[in-house]
């Protein structure tokens, strides 16, 4: 048992209490904010994976914006100050019972795959993965084109997202 | 020597978890963040094949950072929708949306 | 030759090496201590910074300031923090009690956060990052969280109302931010802090790029909600916006965070646009280095007191057209015209380059004024036009007289 095998448990049970602390929260901002440290474990498991560039992405994009954008969604539809009780609709074990089905089911199928207990390859240092990324992102041999449509995929949602949420005067 | 078997079981958890949060909860922002939950878990899966497989070729950080994109997009005219209902019909119950009018 | 604060963790290093700790063990209690000692640094000068924003508004309004607790008043910071820790601590009935004493202690976290990356000397950095800017942009963003924790926590519609604008405000200026915090990483070819410093070798970012460091000054204000962005704290208005239910020491610490963010910024932009550490004699005795870099980022901080103390507040129609309509644009222009002539004269002799630059900054500027001259030429007349006046006809005064 390695330092690192330590620090991926505290993270992924941190992470995965997290987000069982948000899905059966009864307060919605609780949600929200057991959502954001859950958001984190997910950052610190990218760093664990040497994306460095992907964790700090992930706190910009997913804690940074998207969570502030649930928590703002939250507050103004509220009817009350506290919340009605009932969170939790009244199929719950059938829920439970899928997910926990599935679980078992991805379980099996993956460790019936050859490379399921690949063991760590050791990263050269040749190219900085950062700079790699870069330019796969932009290169017309690699991924500019998804890259492009996902900018105008953007741009669709700024819009979109405007105009649905517009006030009829 | 953490396998890839831990990531790939990690990410297969949130998962689930996330889809519970989808099927079981009423309050239209909290299936939001079931979704969410899902795709960080496929975020994870991605940057852990990238990690074990092919370190050498850049293809699963390009693909997460894709799918960044597409969810921070997903979110933004999600929320936009959820509080345009709440403005027409006053709640945001998944249970009480049920009739494409009255 | 080394700097003082080298030597002596190699020292500390060999010590416990040689009482036979493991070296991961080592590692980890090193890493601990210089967490220790930076944010232990920092605030040590966060005391000092409550004397120094006192001393210096007084000077501006004309007035002395504190000068009766010790010799110039340099006590009385101390003072300040015995009353802070002596007062009441009040929660809100109906506050949520964990998020709302989470709340202070994030505000205060993050700003500590962001003193990891700034490096202050060629050999003293916290932690050596190849996205450092993006880091510093991660750490802004959490702020904001920080921000809406204390809001919603107090159970007060005027923390919430303030919390949102803050919140609104601080949203809104991270994209001007973020495009001009990419010139300098367009200059240097990097995002880690510590390379952009390396790379002002003979001439600082700031002559290469000023529009850009004008840029991230101004936005840097508007993240911190200094005056004259200061609507969502306006005591007049609505009375202290997010903190109003904080008493006592958790309010310091919102007090003493806002300040040691100012100066947090100073160091950033004193890092990517000022050259940071640089200065004579500043490789051969690295430790000359951590005196540059705070001289520079008191600097910064001044101005940023200066502008405080000068300016009225803006209204908050016009700080989000500033930012939307203004900077935003400008941005997006100094970065594309930035990385094109980056690419262009990165062969060319070094004058040119830096010829090159500056002329083209100069040269945004002054079309960006001229724009704006002529915008404020067509509303002035369209203002100064007579207005049309219903004048009541001559006849009916008679017709109605009895």
């Amino acid at each position: 048992m390695t330092g690192m095998h330590f620090v991926f448990l505290i993270v992924a049970v941190i992470t995965l209490g997290a987000a069982l602390m948000a899905v059966t929260s009864r307060n919605m901002v609780h949600a929200a904010l057991w959502l954001i440290l859950a958001l984190f474990g997910v950052a610190i498991t990218f760093a664990i994976l040497n994306a460095g560039f992907l964790a700090v992405a992930q706190v910009i994009i997913y804690i940074g914006a998207i969570s502030i954008l649930m928590i703002f969604a939250i507050m103004m539809t509220r009817r009350l100050i506290a919340d009605a009780g009932g969170q939790i609709s009244s199929n719950w074990p059938w829920a439970a019972l899928i997910a926990v089905v599935l679980f078992g089911g991805l379980w099996w199928l993956l460790s019936s795959w050859g490379g399921f207990n690949t063991t760590l390859p050791s990263i050269s240092a040749r190219a900085d993965p950062l700079v790699e990324l870069g330019q796969a992102l932009v290169s017309p041999s690699a991924y500019i084109i998804p890259f492009e449509v996902a900018s105008v995929l953007l741009l669709a949602a700024l819009i979109g997202a405007i105009i649905i949420a517009w006030e009829r005067k | 020597m953490i396998t890839l078997s831990w990531y790939l079981i990690f990410s297969a958890a949130l998962f689930c978890i996330g889809l519970f949060g989808v099927l079981a909860r009423k309050n239209a922002i909290a299936i939001f963040i079931g979704i969410e939950l899902m795709l960080n878990a496929v975020n994870v899966n991605l940057v852990a094949f990238w990690r074990y497989i092919a370190p050498e070729a850049i293809t699963g950080q390009a693909f997460a950072v894709l799918v960044f994109a597409v969810a921070a997009a997903e979110v933004a005219v999600g929320l936009a929708l959820v509080i345009s209902i709440y403005r027409r019909r006053n709640t945001v119950n998944a249970d009480e949306i049920d009739m494409l009018k009255f | 030759m080394g700097d003082p604060v080298t030597l002596i963790a190699q020292w500390l290093e060999n010590l416990m090496l040689g009482w036979g700790l493991a070296p991961q063990a080592v590692n980890l209690i090193m890493t601990v201590i210089g967490v220790v000692v930076i944010a232990v640094f920092v605030l040590v000068i966060d005391i000092f910074l409550v004397w120094v924003e006192r001393k210096v508004v007084a000077r501006f309004q004309d007035r002395l300031g504190p000068n009766r607790l010790g010799p110039f008043g340099l006590i009385q910071p101390v003072a300040d923090v015995i009353k802070l820790l002596i007062k009441e601590d009040i929660t809100p009935v109906g506050a949520d009690r964990f998020v709302y004493n989470m709340a202070p202690v994030m505000a205060l976290a993050t700003v500590l956060m962001l003193w990891a990356v700034i490096p202050m000397a060629p050999t003293i950095v916290g932690s050596d990052i190849n996205v450092g800017v993006l880091y510093v942009v991660a750490i802004g963003a959490i702020s904001t969280l920080g921000i809406i924790m204390a809001g919603w926590s107090s159970n007060n519609k005027y923390a919430l109302l303030g919390a949102f604008r803050m919140v609104a405000q601080m949203v809104s200026y991270e994209v001007p931010m973020v495009i001009a915090l990419l010139v300098p990483v367009i200059l240097a070819g990097t995002m880690g802090i510590n390379a952009i410093v390396d790379a002002q070798s003979p001439v600082w970012f700031v002559v290469l790029a000023p529009i850009a460091a004008v840029i991230v000054f101004l936005t840097s204000i508007a993240e911190l909600g200094r005056a004259p962005f200061d609507m969502v704290e306006a005591e007049s208005e609505i009375v202290a916006g997010f903190h109003i239910e904080y008493t006592g020491m958790k309010f310091g610490m919102f007090y003493a965070g806002e300040l040691l963010h100012a100066l947090t910024v100073g160091g950033i932009i004193s890092s990517l646009f000022l050259g940071g550490w640089r200065g004579p004699g500043a490789e051969a005795i690295p430790i000359l280095g951590v005196g540059y870099l705070f001289i520079k980022a008191f600097f910064i901080y001044w101005v940023i007191m200066w502008l405080k103390y000068s300016l009225p507040r803006l209204r908050i129609d016009h700080m989000l057209g500033f930012n939307w309509k203004f900077l935003t644009p400008l941005s997006l222009v100094v970065v594309i015209v930035t990385a094109i002539l980056q690419k262009v004269l990165v062969t060319s002799p070094y004058w040119l380059y830096v010829a090159g630059m500056l002329v083209a900054n100069v040269l945004i500027a002054w079309i960006t004024l001229l724009i704006l001259r002529s915008r404020a030429r067509t509303e002035r007349k369209r203002v100064a036009e007579p207005r049309p006046v219903a004048a009541p006809p001559s006849t009916t005064v008679s017709s109605t007289t009895p």
